[in-house]
């Protein structure tokens, strides 16, 4: 400012006044642009991160099919003849789709090719089999053409993300194996159909096996006793602080402490639940009971932040008429602060549940990561979550494992923007203006 | 499973209880509910407090107690040249027995003595469970009865009732401490041990990490090195250039928003912006091994650079975006908040917006911005996935971006993901990592909430 006034004269001149206000607003419009520039920057991110998720994780949700015509010999399915259940159960199915595929292409000679013409079926193309024949028992002794499951490489190469003009020896899918998928396709006998698998099968080592039920199932369970646990606890304390509790050191304490374990890092929580569920109590290692206890501690914070925002925004005269007429201090909030409040602490939950949803790194500390193929039947089962699946998957060296873990991630996503549209809209519904 | 049906059934006492207490009130009354101290249903939630606190407590206790009694049972029944294996291996054996109770594979051989010990084991947790759920049904049965005797029209149990609530709120809302505590505990307590084999200063200053510790006495290379200086420095890398990619953006955006965006863009850009912050840090990470990285790695190739796959780069850049909403939501409101005079008087000297931004919202809102930059920053250090999908496992001491460096998050987690030993020093080093997390980002929480609350105050 002082040295502007030193040129005072230099100021009064009306074409130099002219070129500095040009200036001034050329930096105005700079100033602008720049704002905007990193809005849509953010924004081209956002929409980047989405797109590339989203192009490279459709496929999961479909699964190539091979046609194969296959005869059902009941030499083989049911060799008593009586048509026990066991023996169903037990039977060569796989064997039969092998001697179908050796019917259906002669000219492949030599074990070698055998072994590479058997593996463009999934191992679990005979399960397919299998469930058509119980399903329908009568079936056995004719010739049927049924659909099963390719291998993941197969399923690659149809989905085409093998680059069939690379030289052979670079390629996962040989030669010969372009060959017969070709000739399938040629007699229509290939397929993309609904993946049915990927949302009823727990996880698997082999791509097209793989599901997310199981990993689904587990973060149900994980997030129920988060919610059992962090709901009552952190709406009783929001009440006790926000209605009740005295200004003094101890509650001064509490709530310091409230804000700062919003912001402590996710992982320490982990530490926490590995040294005191795992180490002092002996909880159960992978199992969503203590997953749930870990998240619960740290959407408590949440919850109870937003919990006192929602009790804060109810005016004091609702409290002040009910005090009026004769209620308890207990009778004020239960019967009017709470029902007022409630969508607001219903949205708050909400947001916490959420952010407990697409947690990971505290639930690698308490063992949830296990390679676990069986759906977990109840909340001390070993289990995994829906992020730790997808971390599980990012790191599987399988080719196909990339589109099932953007498969995955398109599921949880949806599942965070569903929680989020519902909090918005209990908001949206509820909200008052006092 | 036993244990929920048994909640179940409790639960379903005190509901029993509630109905009973009413109408016992109502009894007691003589037909006239205006002459009893407090309207029947609080009689009712009397007798189910009765029925239902003491008999979850004691299963409380007891799901706790239990497990331990029975490994002390079961140690003390094994056969005395056994019980004086050394602690390790008994640990295992007892695993093994365990297992076996529980009918699963074990990996050693059975021999009689193992299988009585795990068959003693098992019948041992059969009783206490059967124990557990008669005595809770039992003491939940004798409150009931209590209390249904207790109450007389005089009782005042609306107050006993709203006691009771409070005690429970106030439990409640120690919770939030306790967690401290434990936290701070846990940390300490297994980072002393830590420091009881490697020395602290060993830890803070020295030079090179190589966290392996040896398995058999003489092999090669099994010292191991515990010296934190490259995490650390890993960490303030990323930590950087995730703020060199948050700061700007952030910044930029909030002023954009709160200054010249029209309601309407505000009413969707706003929320657009906060998915950034929602969406899980595993589609991040995945993002950045997957589609960052290679791409930095490629640019990097065709100017000549040699760029590690798992780049200090590409994890800071992604943990950038991970961050900007944190610093454009809270820097929007704090400019937002900044009083409409101190505008006014800027455009009446003649101001344009961009110079009223910049010499004075700018200024009077720094407070309020530093403080959403250091929570920014907190949460940087503190972010895990990103870094353990991105960044290297390799504790480089180096300057340069483009090579692979590891964080103290990243380490946490290999040393502790897999099946270990709790009292190696290996283990025990995730604590006293996690010791030095909790400390830096707990410091640097304080002073941005506190300059937070300093700056509100001051405009409030």
């Amino acid at each position: 400012m002082t040295d502007s006034t030193a040129r005072v004269p230099a100021l009064r001149r009306a074409d130099l006044s002219e070129q500095r206000l040009k200036r001034r607003y050329a930096a105005e419009k700079r100033f602008r642009f720049y704002g905007l520039a990193a809005i849509f920057a953010a924004l081209a991110i956002l929409g980047l991160l989405i797109g590339t998720i989203v192009l490279n994780g459709h496929t999961a949700f479909v699964q190539t099919h091979l046609e194969i015509p296959v005869f059902l010999d009941p030499e083989v399915i049911d060799p008593e003849g009586n048509g026990d259940p066991g023996a169903l159960r037990r039977a060569d199915y796989q064997g039969l789709l092998k001697k179908s595929l050796r019917e259906r292409f002669p000219d492949v000679s030599g074990r070698r090719d055998r072994i590479k013409l058997y593996g463009i079926l999934s191992n679990g193309a005979g399960l397919d089999l299998r469930a058509e024949v119980q399903a329908d028992p009568s079936i056995i002794g004719t010739n049927q053409t049924i659909w099963v499951k390719s291998s993941d490489d197969i399923d690659s190469l149809v989905k085409g993300y093998i680059d069939r003009d690379l030289p052979e020896g670079d390629r996962r899918v040989k030669d010969n194996e372009i060959a017969w998928i070709d000739a399938l396709e040629a007699d229509g006998g290939v397929e993309k159909q609904f993946n049915t698998t990927f949302f009823t099968a727990g996880d698997s080592r082999e791509p097209e096996q793989a599901g997310i039920w199981g990993a689904a199932v587990g973060s149900f369970f994980t997030l129920m006793i988060t919610l059992i646990l962090s709901f009552p606890i952190g709406v009783l304390s929001a009440i006790y602080l926000e209605e009740f509790a005295p200004k003094n050191r101890w509650t001064d304490l509490i709530e310091v402490n409230i804000n700062n374990l919003a912001a402590v890092p996710s992982i320490i929580f982990g530490l926490l639940g590995l040294a005191v569920f795992l180490g002092v109590f002996g909880f159960p290692r992978s199992a969503p009971l203590v997953g749930g206890m870990v998240l619960a501690l740290m959407t408590l914070p949440t919850i109870i932040i937003a919990a006192r925002a929602a009790l804060k925004a109810v005016p004091p005269s609702i409290r002040e008429a009910a005090l009026g007429v004769g209620a308890s201090r207990l009778q004020v909030v239960t019967h009017h602060v709470l029902p007022l409040a409630l969508p607001g602490i219903m949205t708050g939950t909400i947001i916490g549940m959420a952010q407990a949803l697409g947690e990971t790194a505290p639930l690698l500390m308490i063992g949830m990561v296990a390679f676990i193929v069986d759906v977990p039947g109840g909340v001390t089962d070993p289990a995994t979550v829906l992020p730790v699946q997808i971390f599980l998957w990012a790191d599987a060296p399988e080719r196909a494992f990339v589109e099932k873990t953007n498969g995955a991630i398109m599921v949880l996503l949806a599942f965070l923007i569903l929680m989020n549209a519902l909090a918005v809209l209990l908001r949206k519904r509820f909200e008052r203006q006092w | 499973m036993n244990s929920f049906i048994l909640i179940a059934i409790l639960l379903t006492l005190a509901t029993i209880g509630y109905s009973f207490g009413q109408r016992r009130a109502r009894k007691v009354s003589g037909g006239e509910p205006s002459t009893l101290h407090s309207r029947p249903q609080y009689y009712g939630l009397y007798v189910a407090l009765w029925c239902g606190i003491p008999s979850l407590i004691l299963m409380a206790i007891w799901l706790i107690v239990e497990p331990q009694v029975a490994e002390w049972m079961l140690i003390s029944n094994l056969p005395e040249d056994i019980q004086a294996l050394p602690a390790d291996r008994l640990s295992l054996l007892i695993n093994d027995v365990k297992n076996l109770a529980s009918g699963n594979i074990v990996s050693r051989e059975i021999d009689g003595a193992l299988q009585r010990a795990a068959d003693g084991y098992a019948s041992a947790r059969q009783i206490g469970n059967a124990a557990m759920v008669v005595v809770a049904i039992a003491i939940a049965v004798i409150g009931l009865g209590f209390a249904q005797r207790h109450i007389t029209p005089t009782l005042r149990a609306r107050n006993l009732f709203e006691r009771a609530v409070s005690v429970l709120m106030i439990a409640a809302s120690t919770i939030a401490v306790l967690t401290t505590l434990g936290i701070v505990l846990s940390l300490l307590f297994e980072a002393m041990r830590f420091f009881a084999q490697v020395p602290w200063y060993e830890f803070l200053f020295g030079l090179s990490w190589s966290p392996q510790t040896a398995l058999r006495v003489d092999q090669v290379g099994g010292s191991g090195a515990f010296g934190a200086v490259p995490l650390f420095a890993g960490t303030l890398m990323i930590t950087l250039i995730a703020m060199c990619v948050a700061v700007p953006i952030g910044l930029f955006s909030a002023i954009y928003m709160s200054e010249y965006a029209p309601p309407r863009m505000r009413a969707i850009v706003k929320p657009l912006l906060e998915i950034l912050a929602g969406v899980p840090t595993v589609v991040y990470g995945f993002f950045a091994a997957l589609t960052v990285a290679p791409f930095i790695r490629r640019t990097g190739e065709s100017i000549g650079l040699d760029v590690s796959s798992e780049s200090a780069l590409a994890a800071g850049m992604v943990m950038g975006i991970m961050i900007i909403p944190f610093i454009s939501s809270l820097s929007d409101d704090v400019m937002n908040a900044v009083p409409r005079a101190l505008r006014d008087g800027a455009f009446a000297l003649g101001a344009t917006k961009s110079e009223t931004i910049k010499q004075v919202i700018f200024p009077a809102a720094l407070p309020g911005i530093v403080g959403s930059l250091l929570l920014a920053m907190s949460r940087a250090i503190g972010e895990t996935m990103i870094v353990v999908m991105a960044a290297g496992l390799a504790a480089n001491l180096t300057a340069d971006p483009l090579e692979a460096v590891t964080t103290v998050t990243v380490q946490i987690v290999t040393l502790l993901v897999g099946d270990q030993e709790f009292d190696s020093a290996k283990t025990l080093a995730a604590f006293a990592l996690g010791l030095v997390l909790f400390a830096i980002t707990l410091t640097l929480n304080v002073i941005a909430l506190h300059v937070v609350r300093r700056y509100r105050e001051k405009y409030d």
